[in-house]
């Protein structure tokens, strides 16, 4: 039989992928849903074996299936569509993948796919070595949480591994509600096995038994894919009594979030895991020590634990090696917005946004210039044009006030209105805030009615100053970074765009 | 889980989901969630049931309901389409696309604000039923709007 790979992820299934795929089945077609690579402005990306390797043809339509079938598969003269063999497509050559190595090569959902292609071979790893040692892989990799905070990710283990208790607990933390983030969507639609396995290496490693993935309800086809992915975990033993063989127990239960960007803060996260109101829980206690249920808890970002196999796998000092500075490793960028080329771009650390955003991107989708670039999502910061050049990587960003966050990059041209995006800024805060704490809670109200009165040219210079008061207030008296960073993208568009937020020439600030 | 729900009246459907789920408190949103999947909204009624069930206070109960922008105290319109409005999606027009679309609506259709569906290098995007759609335009939208409305 004939077989074909047809993408399923929200992005390809968004432009058409599963009519795509209805197309081959009726063609007689065996047809393979093989997760995704991740370049959305090729979807969907329909490929075919070769002797030389898979060969895509981009962007297929459901009416382009017949004469891909009769003219194209199996031709000499290239289709139309055709963009030849995929490990030639520079967008994919020049990425240095990790934790998207398997994407699209694999079927998301086959444990023997996965097995063929390295799986398991940390978990075995870390079960070999023991806890103790697999928290010191962790913790000498170099490995930052991924889910934007940058905290050592070996500290956090290490903490909970010293914690003594009767019962401990691995979260993942897969609220992923940056506007301009996908890249946890993306390693749980084409590769879940990664995280899984990553939780299971945790829970090994800190002594958990029991994980939760806590996955917000605006990913409907992932908790589809991610729940049946770990469906075919507990069939093929990989999870429950006796993981692999290896001794180990680990039960893993997926749960849905309710539309609160909130819960994607850690302790919200563990209230709302609770059943409750996702409100912010002051710190200390750490969850390290008293998290979920009040016991000792890792929660990490999706791409945190799913870097786990890997280190483990290949060594601490292989993915230490890569990146810059204290900036190691690799993190799969996302490329979104006013773009040519969008998509998921996972690179070491040390590359500059612009070699992301043009060399990868090719800039903006209309063609037009670029205005402004969000880096690090709602709680990140505007770049200008002029700081493109600045390199990726924690601290290098932090200098110039702005954050790498999540790798979220979101570009807009010049027909982008910084007013209104500095006026959302506060506009989401209030929307999105627990309500806990007075500085978020009314911050983000009053801040809007101040951009709003700035805006109407009432008593400028005294509401710049009040102003800054706030971002002060905010900063320094939130509970939580949902206030405590609302002002960061305020101040940029202040510092870079200060005519569109209403300040007249040579009025002083 | 009872296979023909339909047949027992609201209070019955709800114990039998809080039941389902071990009447345990800390799957309060997951049975919310299930509600809503049979109900379309969460009834006031609901609130009293649910806390028995699950040795909850009301208010307890109701706290969670408004808390969560995903959950309805009243009954929503026949069909919902919940456009982006994140920062990805607006910087590709989604926020004129939604003006636009809300003038002579009917009130069979609503169009609601949602904050990120992951697929923001495909903007304007769209949750409808369920199912996400990228790059999409107005006639794109009405389309959706007309169809199995």
């Amino acid at each position: 039989m004939n077989i074909v790979y047809v993408p399923k992820d929200t992005a390809s299934v968004s432009v058409g992928a599963n009519a795509v795929a209805a197309k081959f089945i009726d063609a007689g077609y065996k047809v393979i849903r093989n997760g995704s690579r991740g370049a959305a402005w090729l979807e969907p990306l329909v490929e075919i074996d070769t002797p030389d390797g898979r060969v895509g043809f981009s962007c297929v339509h459901p009416n382009d299936v017949e004469a891909l079938i009769n003219d194209a598969f199996g031709h000499e003269a290239p289709h139309l569509l055709d963009v030849g063999l995929i490990k030639n497509i520079d967008y994919f050559k020049k990425q240095t993948r990790h934790i998207f190595a398997k994407s699209g090569e694999i079927d998301p959902l086959s444990i023997d796919d996965y097995i063929a292609h390295g799986g398991f071979v940390g978990l075995k790893k870390c079960i070999d070595i023991g806890a103790q040692a697999s928290v010191k892989q962790i913790l000498d990799s170099g490995l930052r949480g991924r889910g934007g905070a940058a905290f050592p990710t070996g500290i956090k283990w290490q903490t909970t591994l010293d914690a003594a208790a009767d019962q401990k607990y691995v979260v993942c933390n897969a609220d992923e509600g940056d506007g301009g983030t996908f890249s946890d969507r993306l390693v749980m639609e084409t590769d879940p096995m990664a995280l899984i396995e990553g939780m299971i290496i945790c829970g090994a490693s800190i002594g958990a038994t029991k994980g939760y993935i806590y996955l917000r309800s605006e990913y409907p086809l992932t908790k589809e894919i991610l729940g049946e992915a770990i469906e075919n975990a507990y069939q093929t033993g990989w999870l429950g009594d006796n993981v692999g063989g290896l001794g180990l127990h680990f039960d893993l239960e997926l749960r849905i979030g309710a539309g609160a960007y909130i819960c994607g803060e850690e302790t919200s996260l563990l209230d709302s895991l609770e059943g409750k109101r996702g409100m912010v829980r002051a710190k200390p206690p750490l969850p390290a020590i008293e998290g979920l249920f009040g016991k000792p808890t890792i929660i990490n970002n999706v791409i945190t634990l799913a870097s786990a196999p890997d280190i483990l796998a290949n060594g601490a000092k292989a993915y230490a090696a890569l990146g810059v500075g204290r900036s190691t490793g690799t993190l799969p960028f996302q490329l979104g917005g006013n773009i040519k080329r969008g998509g998921m771009v996972e690179v070491e650390f040390g590359h500059t946004l612009r070699e992301i955003i043009e060399g990868f991107g090719g800039g903006t989708l209309s063609g037009r210039p670029i205005k402004a670039v969000q880096l690090g999502g709602p709680l990140g910061s505007y770049i200008h044009p002029d700081e493109l050049d600045t390199v990726l990587d924690y601290e290098k960003f932090a200098e110039i006030g702005g954050a790498v966050g999540h790798g979220g990059i979101v570009v807009f041209d010049d027909t982008a209105n910084m007013a209104a995006l500095a006026r959302f800024a506060f506009h989401f805060c209030e929307v999105e805030s627990c309500g806990k704490c007075t500085p978020c809670r009314i911050g983000a109200v009053r801040g809007g009615e101040i951009l709003d009165k700035i805006a109407d040219g009432e008593n400028v210079t005294e509401n710049f100053a009040l102003l800054d008061d706030l971002f002060d207030v905010m900063e320094v008296g939130s509970l939580c970074a949902m206030g405590g960073l609302t002002p960061k993208p305020v101040r940029s568009i202040l510092k870079h765009f200060p005519l569109e937020l209403g300040i007249k020439e040579g009025v002083e600030t | 889980m009872a296979a023909n729900l339909d047949i027992y009246p609201l209070e019955s459907k709800i114990k039998l989901v809080c039941a389902d789920h071990n009447n345990a408190a800390d799957m309060l949103l997951e049975i919310l969630h299930a509600v809503q999947a049979f109900n379309r909204y969460i009834p006031e009624s609901a609130y009293q049931i649910i806390a028995d069930c699950l040795n909850l206070s009301r208010a307890e109960v109701y706290g969670v309901v408004t808390f969560y922008h995903d959950f309805r105290q009243k009954p929503p319109a026949k069909k919902i389409i919940k456009l982006c409005q994140s920062e990805a999606c607006q910087s590709m027009g989604s926020v004129q696309l939604k003006a636009d679309i809300e003038k002579g609506l009917n009130s069979d259709v609503a169009i609601e604000t949602i904050y990120c569906l992951g697929n923001c290098a495909l903007a304007p995007s769209a949750l409808v039923d369920g199912q996400i759609y990228g790059r999409l335009d107005a006639d794109q939208l009405n389309t959706l709007i007309g169809g199995a409305a």
